[in-house]
């Protein structure tokens, strides 16, 4: 694909930027690449402030006995975390992409709907200010753990079930909003002669997140708002009491979260796929195929759910359906990794950090799909449930899946963002360090499962002293070094050097034929896409 | 007119972008509402569902009628008693017999005693289960303290009784049954 190189610059010196001075200008933007920068910023400080609590739970574990946090606090932080992690950090960081690069990569000035765009952003920080401020209340922040089951979240809650509540409707209100205004873009703003099976990938991986969004977000609010009628409004959904069903929670809940994990994964097969080919120096290995899994991936994760709930007493026959279906996932799952590995076969590769990232994605995830596979497993799962097994098995394909990608294309899309290259060698620190101690974090938590040591507790059987010491350093030394790439990023905006407009010489897209920084204002007139 | 509108006319082929947005925002919109309704919908859905299937094992809230013809002497299973107070609930509930076998088919008395060992009065609601589920809708109960709530006074105390058949239909494979009574407080939730 080639495109015509479009004169930017000119045509902004005639309209002016239309920027306002100091806070306002990012209150009141309605700026594709302001909001994307707001989104991105808001979920690296989520980052860091759910990464604080998973160092103050690593440092309870560092040994057996309770020492620094009591029980309860211990799950509230758990909670905590894992809500942040996955609504504030992952999710946002994502839209952050979306709303950068998926109006340059489709030759469009904006969003559909600017306006949408900054409500979607700017009600986040609220979500996140109720949650949060939970910690500082008299009952203490939600304790029932990320995935609120019933009664733990109604019956037996400590109070923080309405600011959780109403968080958590905040957040999908602005999930969905994020998601309705990328659909909308890519299917009416998209540059003449940019046909579907045209787009970049990125923006396919996202349109199809944006669908999972756009269905599974309102049951989630759904199931809160059952929720909080159960606990305040004397309700019965999942109470037994009055002819509900507890079970019947798992079940609405996992429906909305088996797709909601596809959410936080489908975008990072985006973005590798775009960084791959870039630094093989040749085309991805089967572009449509990547987009036919794509899309089975999405489709499959709706009749996939209760393999989360295999040890609820489902009837055999609703066990071995789950468990198909869930391998059944693996089929294009191996698609894309054969895909991006024979993107890689004889490819004149090189490894800037973007690409280290990448490969690191490749083959750290596909470890943690393995470990998925074998949780799927009917029989098997019965002992790895709720055990340390299935919480190595989602941070790998949580951390050294979603966020490795997602620092791939922090780095790969860096220099366009700030206009300067970021310091190779400081980010290959960031890439070595945070790849040592992601594995010294995470890999010896799949023997702790093994072993039977279960999840979301606050103190364990003197047998996993050894491990938990290990795994606790490891946990340490990737937060530190998650500071590296704070350091890589500050430079990176204040200086270095000048990056010119397309500085990754294997680098395709549209968003590499405007100058770096990209300009306010980019694609005011359509590029003309060619064959 | 903003920049950001001339922007996006300029973009679009037949100069009507407003109206094509809007158009998808409310298909969008449609499968929104749609979703959150069918979340809703997925609780009447469950009951029926698991009413057909027997899947999560809930036994019938309401008494069956005896008409057995033949008891089906070749087979026992064993039928298991379990009792749980919900948290909150300070009554002693636990059954007489805590096991007893019957061939399909057979009927069997078995009582549960409760005693309210507070000073206030308590109205208590036992919700059963039966384990393995798909035996819940082979377990047939013609008598049952669970289909009413109870009412205790302070310290009163009582015996409960259960009168039940398993069906002759029930699968081979299934030799015992488990039924488990969890007690909750509705003293609040009941308007008597």
């Amino acid at each position: 694909m080639t495109t015509d190189v479009i004169e930017q610059e000119s045509h902004d010196e005639h309209h002016g930027d239309h920027k306002m001075k100091g806070m306002k200008r990012w209150l009141y933007t309605t700026n594709h690449k302001d909001i994307g920068t707001l989104y991105l910023w808001f979920a690296f400080i989520m980052l860091l402030t759910g990464g604080a609590l998973a160092m103050v739970i690593r440092a309870e574990l560092f040994q057996p006995g309770l020492q620094i946090v009591d029980p309860d606090f211990f799950n509230q932080l758990t909670t905590v975390h894992g809500l942040i992690m996955v609504f504030g950090a992952i999710m946002p960081a994502f839209t952050g992409f979306a709303n950068w690069m998926i109006p340059m990569m489709v030759g469009a000035p904006d969003m559909a709907l600017p306006r949408m765009n900054n409500w979607s952003f700017w009600i986040l920080p609220f979500a996140f200010a109720i949650l949060l401020s939970s910690f500082f209340m008299e009952s203490g922040a939600p304790n029932f753990g990320w995935t609120f089951y019933a009664p733990l979240s109604t019956t037996y809650s400590n109070g923080s079930t309405a600011f959780f509540v109403f968080a958590v409707h905040i957040m999908g209100i602005s999930s969905i909003m994020g998601a309705i205004n990328i659909v909308v873009t890519i299917m009416n703003m998209r540059a003449p002669g940019m046909t579907y099976m045209k787009m970049p990938l990125f923006v396919w991986t996202f349109f199809i997140t944006a669908y999972l969004l756009i269905a599974v977000m309102p049951v989630l609010a759904g199931v809160v708002t059952m929720l909080l009628t159960d606990t305040y409004f004397g309700t019965s959904f999942f109470d037994a009491a009055g002819g509900g069903d507890p079970v019947l929670f798992q079940h609405i809940f996992w429906f909305f979260g088996h797709p909601e994990v596809y959410i936080m994964i489908l975008p990072a097969f985006g973005i590798v796929s775009t960084i791959i080919p870039a630094f093989a120096r040749k085309q991805l290995f089967g572009y449509s195929s990547m987009v036919y899994a794509t899309a089975s991936i999405a489709i499959l994760s709706f009749i996939v759910w209760a393999h989360h709930m295999f040890t609820t007493g489902m009837p055999l026959f609703g066990e071995l359906f789950f468990m198909y279906c869930t391998m059944l996932i693996a089929v294009p799952t191996g698609v894309k990794v054969f895909n991006w590995v024979a993107t890689m076969w004889r490819g004149s590769m090189s490894f800037e950090t973007p690409m280290l990232f990448s490969i690191a994605f490749v083959i750290l995830f596909t470890i943690g799909g393995f470990s998925g596979l074998m949780l799927a497993l009917t029989p098997v799962d019965f002992q790895y449930h709720d055990t340390y097994f299935v919480v190595a098995h989602f941070h790998y394909v949580l951390v050294t899946g979603s966020l490795f990608s997602i620092y791939a294309g922090a780095y790969f899309w860096l220099p366009k963002w700030t206009g300067h290259m970021y310091n190779e060698s400081l980010a290959k620190w960031h890439f070595w360090c945070s790849l040592i101690s992601v594995n010294l974090l995470f890999f010896p938590m799949h023997f702790l499962g093994l072993a039977g040591m279960p999840r979301r507790i606050p103190d364990y059987a003197l047998q996993f002293a050894d491990f938990n010491k290990w795994v606790s350093i490891g946990g340490f030394a990737f937060g530190l070094s998650q500071l590296i790439f704070l350091a890589v990023v500050i430079k990176c905006i204040r200086g270095g050097e000048k990056a010119s407009a397309k500085p990754w010489d294997g680098a395709e897209g549209l968003e590499w034929t405007v100058p770096s920084p990209a300009p306010y204002h980019t694609f005011s007139t359509p590029p003309k896409i060619e064959d | 007119m903003n920049k950001g509108d001339e922007l996006q006319n300029s973009n679009n082929k037949d100069g009507s972008a407003t109206n094509q947005n809007s158009k998808v925002v409310k298909k969008l919109m449609l499968i929104v509402f749609g979703m959150f309704g069918f979340g809703f919908a997925l609780v009447p859905l469950y009951d029926v569902f698991c009413d057909i299937t027997g899947l999560n094992g809930k036994t019938s809230t309401t008494a069956a009628v005896y008409n057995v013809e033949k008891i089906d002497t070749q087979r026992v299973v064993t039928v298991q008693f379990i009792s749980r107070s919900a948290q909150g609930i300070p009554w002693k509930f636990e059954p007489m017999v805590r096991e007893i076998k019957v061939h399909p088919g057979e009927m069997k008395l078995v009582k549960f005693y409760a005693k309210n060992e507070s000073t206030r009065d308590i109205i208590g609601q036992a919700v059963p289960s039966v384990s393995p589920g798909l035996a819940a809708a082979y377990f047939q109960k013609i008598e049952c303290f669970c289909f009413t709530q109870q009412p205790l006074k302070a310290n009163e105390e009582v015996e409960m009784a259960l009168q039940f058949y398993v069906d002759p239909e029930l699968s081979e494979d299934i030799t015992t049954i488990t039924l488990s009574y969890t007690l909750y407080d509705v003293t609040g939730k009941v308007e008597s």
